[in-house]
């Protein structure tokens, strides 16, 4: 489950991002790169999971399945909050730097 | 267990050499532009600097083990006191932290080193397409 809605999270932002490219000013492509990361990785637990498990794998027990999903849910937001930090941080638009300013324009 | 330590390393190391690739392209483009050469551009088109690729494969690696890491303290087997990951308490635990990092945890750093690969592949056909169909133009 958590790796299912990292990997809807991943599809979701490269299609956001292909939308907008080349220009790439909300930094969506950072998103890109965390999820699709998190994905690759997560998929070669899913895999050694399997191993382990067989079959019974894919039928988790619900109090489980809720669990990872919350999991996956946490572990998006987390995501998006780190791509919120890099891109108040580089501030591509400017906005942040100009907003700053004004107020400082402002006091004096 | 500790899995994403391995592919986090990976990203330490692939960061640390980014940005020396990085740095050597910027003196041989200072060093070409002073010479009066434009390398490989043709029609302003250039080839994409490998230090750029080199952060493709880290920003894959940073985000996943960020993202894993944070598992691994939902699970409680990273811990924000000494020494920081739960296993180390008992021999059996390290034993299977170990175990999980030389299987799964190279397992991540190989599929995700893999899949930025392809990428490499994939980009550099259509960097070579581009790059020569500019030179037919020209």
């Amino acid at each position: 489950m958590t790796l299912l809605t990292v990997v809807f999270a991943a599809i979701f932002c490269t299609v956001l991002w292909y939308r907008m490219a080349p220009q790439d000013e909300m930094k969506v492509s950072v998103l890109c790169w965390i999820f699709w990361g998190a994905s690759l990785m997560w998929l070669v637990d899913a895999v050694f999971a399997y191993m382990k498990q067989g079959a019974a794998y894919f039928t988790p027990a619900p109090a489980e399945m809720l669990n990872d999903w919350f999991l996956g849910v946490s572990v998006v937001a987390l995501g998006l909050v780190v791509w919120l930090v890099i891109l108040l941080v580089k501030d591509p638009r400017g906005a942040v730097k100009a907003t700053l300013f004004k107020e400082r324009k402002l006091n004096k | 267990m500790a899995c994403m330590i391995i592919p986090g390393t990976e990203a330490i190391i692939t960061t640390i050499l980014a940005k020396a690739v990085a740095s050597r392209e910027e003196k041989e483009r200072k060093m070409e532009a002073f010479q009066g050469k434009d390398g490989d551009t043709v029609s302003g088109i250039t080839e994409i600097p490998f230090s750029r690729k080199l952060r493709w494969l880290s920003n894959l690696l940073w985000g996943g083990s960020a993202l894993l890491a944070f598992e691994h303290v939902w699970h409680g087997e990273i811990v924000p006191w000494f020494p920081f990951l739960t296993a180390v308490g008992n021999p059996a635990d390290t034993a299977a932290m170990l175990h999980e990092m030389a299987t799964s945890g190279i397992a991540m750093s190989a599929l995700v080193t893999a899949v930025w690969a392809v990428m490499l592949v994939m980009v550099s056909v259509v960097e070579r397409r581009t790059l020569k169909g500019q030179a037919i133009h020209k």
